[in-house]
Formats: structure tokens, C-alpha cells, sequence
């Protein structure tokens, strides 16, 4: 895991998407990126291996997208805002993503967010 | 003279895009009643006002801006802005006038303070900015309002201090007070409340300190001014650090200002859900 670099104790479970990170993720964030438009998401829908290929990703990351987990793409240097981008395109909400991050059934994230009230 | 009438913060969860459209058959469902019901009193204020522009500070979450090139501070000058696709299904909505003479005059303004603003004749606005304009501008009504988009970098660390977009929105509220034309100015500062989308910490959310913020934003900004980064985010979540927008909304205004409204709800998706009006005193 990888932790805060801000000035402070680290927050654990929190990945502090910083220059390195930015540097370290740079293939799979413009991949993602492309994911605005309707035919670049097509396109990896079509071809996955070759899409990926195009942008270079390293083998940990190509191995996270083919996972579709987040963790792993967090960890190979993605930031959640273009990640969110990649997840769209399966229709997976920033609470299924939750659910996978944290370990939980979609149901058992839920009922977090809303204990937290 | 420009003036200044009053800010408002809302977050801008993209999920409320989605459910804008439908907002009335919504209003008894609910998950969203609590959250739409803030929203009355800030258009009756809203109207009342009749603005003729509304500087909106936000943040891109990549639409416009890549790592390529990634401004800490970036501002519209353009005769319109365009939402788009963003790739995950947000409906889009129709563009927004611009008014570049007023967005160069902060650009000279605020640089003549120290504040070196990336200029951009051609930029597309995406939640951050439009799901708080559906919401205000009920029905996307926003055609007789000019904007100006302010954009803060929240994508990449470093982001810039809660100090430095406090000092900012002041020299905003400078600039457009300075300016000459009598037009009638709302702010609008987007995001927030606490919320963290990524990693094990994934659905944190801290009501007690939003609820501060919401105090502290009426009669005592420069104490969240002073909150470090590190520490916004430990409070408020990795995303909850949007909170510097509505900060930089709350420098533009003036140092008394009444408060209107407020609303305070969790959740909306992953986000605890905050509105704030507040009207200048003269």
C-alpha cells in the first residue's frame, strides 16, 4: 500500500495521488482519459489486448484492468477520477466500486455510507 | 460597478445529474426528498437576486484537462462553454454563455496580485460545473446568465492550500468589483462535502466536520483557511478536499455576510451532500 506523502501522518487507506504516482501511472490514466469518447470505448471493447497495447501499460497494470480492481489500479498509479472513466463503461457505480475496494457486498456499502449519517 | 450579491456552495455528485431531470417525480422518493428540499429556498434567493453572471469555482475531474497539462489555477475566456460526454453516462446539457471581457478583466486583475491564472479560450465545463448550474437554474433555465468558470486543480497533489484559494477568491471579489459595468455577481463554490471514492477507506465520510465547515463558512472562513492539506484530507476524505472551492467562493464575498440557507445531508452515492447561501452585507 501506498501512503500519504503530504506533510502528516500517513491516512491509512487513502492513496495521495502525487507526482510519482502521476509518473508511475501516466499509460493507464491517458488510456482511461480516452474513455470520454464513445469510440475509444468502443474500440477497447472491440480489441482490449490491443487497445491496452496502444498506450503502453505496464504488465501490472494491464493485469489490474483485465481484473477490473481497483486496488490494483490504484497501486499501479491510477487516479480514481479517469479510473471512473474505465469502470463506466461496465455500468459500475462509484459505489460498486466502493463495495470492491472495501471488501463489501454493494448492500453492506450502502448501509455504511449510511451509518456514517 | 460589478457587485457582488452572494455565494452559494452545492455539491455536485454526478449521480444528481442523473436524477435533475427528474427531480419532480423524485421529490417523493426517499433517498432523494432530503436532498432536493434544500434546494427551494436557494432559487427563491437565487431569483430574487436575478444575477447577470455567476463565477463558478469547481474542479475537473478529467474532461478538459489532462496530466499533460495541468493547471493549479485555470479560468475560462470564451463566449461559451460545452459539457460532454465523460464517458460514464452523464446526461449532457445545453452550453452556457460566457463573458470573456469580464474574464479578462480578473485575469489582469488577480495576476496583478500575484495570481498567474491559465487562460482558456476553449474549455469544456463537466459535473463539477454543471450539475450545480441544473440545480440552481432549475430545468436548465441558465440562458440569460453569463459564467465564468474558475477551475482548481484537485486531480494531483500537490493541490493548492485552503490558505492560498482563500487568498485567491479574495482577489477574485476584488477583481470583479473593480470592474465597471453594473452587473449583478453570484459565486458559486462546487463540491464536498467529506467523501473518499478510492482505496480501503472507500465510503468515509465525517459528518461532525462537515458540520463545522458549514459553521465556520459563514462568520470564520479564515479558520478552515487554516487547516492543512494533509489534514483536510484526513477530515474530510481524499475528494472531500473540494472543500478549498467552496473556500475560494467564500473569499470573494465579503468578510460579514448573512446566511440564507443551509442543508446538510448523507448520503448521495458516496457524498455527504452540502448547500450554503450566503448574501453579502454591504
Amino acid at each position: 500500500m501506498s501512503y500519504a506523502k503530504l506533510r502528516g501522518e500517513p491516512i491509512p487507506g487513502t492513496y495521495i495521488f502525487d507526482g510519482e504516482a502521476a509518473m508511475k501511472g501516466y499509460a493507464l490514466n491517458k488510456m482511461c482519459y480516452s474513455f470520454n469518447s464513445a469510440a475509444n470505448r468502443e474500440e477497447f471493447l472491440k480489441d482490449e489486448d490491443a487497445y491496452c497495447h496502444k498506450f503502453g501499460l505496464t504488465d501490472e497494470q494491464r493485469q489490474a484492468i483485465r481484473d477490473k480492481n481497483v486496488l490494483g489500479c490504484l497501486r499501479a498509479g491510477g487516479n480514481i477520477y479517469y479510473l471512473a472513466k474505465f469502470t463506466g463503461i461496465f455500468r459500475l457505480s462509484v459505489q460498486d466500486l466502493g463495495a470492491q475496494q472495501t471488501g463489501r457486498t454493494v448492500d453492506e456499502f450502502k448501509a455504511f455510507i449510511k451509518s456514517q449519517a | 460597478m460589478a457587485q457582488i450579491t452572494g455565494g452559494l456552495t452545492t455539491s455536485h455528485i454526478p449521480a444528481i445529474g442523473g436524477a435533475v431531470p427528474r427531480e419532480d417525480a423524485l421529490r417523493s422518493d426517499p433517498y432523494w426528498k432530503p436532498f432536493f428540499d434544500g434546494y427551494e429556498k436557494a432559487r427563491e434567493w437565487l431569483h430574487a437576486q436575478n444575477p447577470d453572471v455567476a463565477v463558478v469555482i469547481y474542479n475537473d475531474h478529467g474532461l478538459n484537462f489532462f496530466l499533460d497539462k495541468l493547471p493549479t489555477f485555470a479560468i475560462g475566456a470564451a463566449f461559451e462553454y460545452r459539457h460532454d460526454d465523460e464517458g460514464w453516462g452523464i446526461p449532457t446539457i445545453p452550453p452556457f454563455h460566457g463573458d470573456p471581457e469580464l474574464s479578462w478583466h480578473i485575469i489582469n486583475s488577480v495576476s496583478a496580485e500575484d495570481f498567474d491564472l491559465t487562460t482558456c479560450q476553449e474549455m469544456k465545463v463537466d459535473h463539477g460545473f454543471t450539475v450545480p448550474m441544473s440545480l440552481f437554474w432549475k430545468g436548465n433555465t441558465y440562458w440569460d446568465v453569463k459564467t465564468i468558470p474558475v477551475c482548481i486543480n484537485t486531480v494531483q497533489h500537490p493541490l493548492p492550500s485552503p490558505a492560498r484559494c482563500y487568498k485567491l477568491g479574495q482577489a477574485i471579489g476584488r477583481a470583479i468589483e473593480s470592474y465597471p459595468k453594473d452587473l449583478k455577481v453570484v459565486v458559486l463554490g462546487t463540491g464536498g462535502m467529506s467523501h473518499q471514492l478510492d482505496g480501503e477507506r472507500a465510503g468515509f465520510i465525517n459528518k461532525k466536520f462537515d458540520q463545522w465547515c458549514i459553521e465556520k463558512i459563514v462568520d470564520d472562513p479564515e479558520a478552515l483557511a487554516a487547516i492543512s492539506m494533509h489534514d483536510l484530507v484526513k477530515e474530510a476524505g481524499a475528494q472531500g478536499a473540494e472543500l478549498i472551492l467552496w473556500l475560494t467562493m467564500r473569499g470573494a464575498l465579503s468578510t460579514k455576510v448573512k446566511k440564507i440557507h443551509s442543508n446538510y445531508h448523507v448520503a448521495i452515492s458516496n457524498t455527504a451532500t452540502g448547500l450554503v447561501v450566503l448574501e453579502n452585507v454591504a
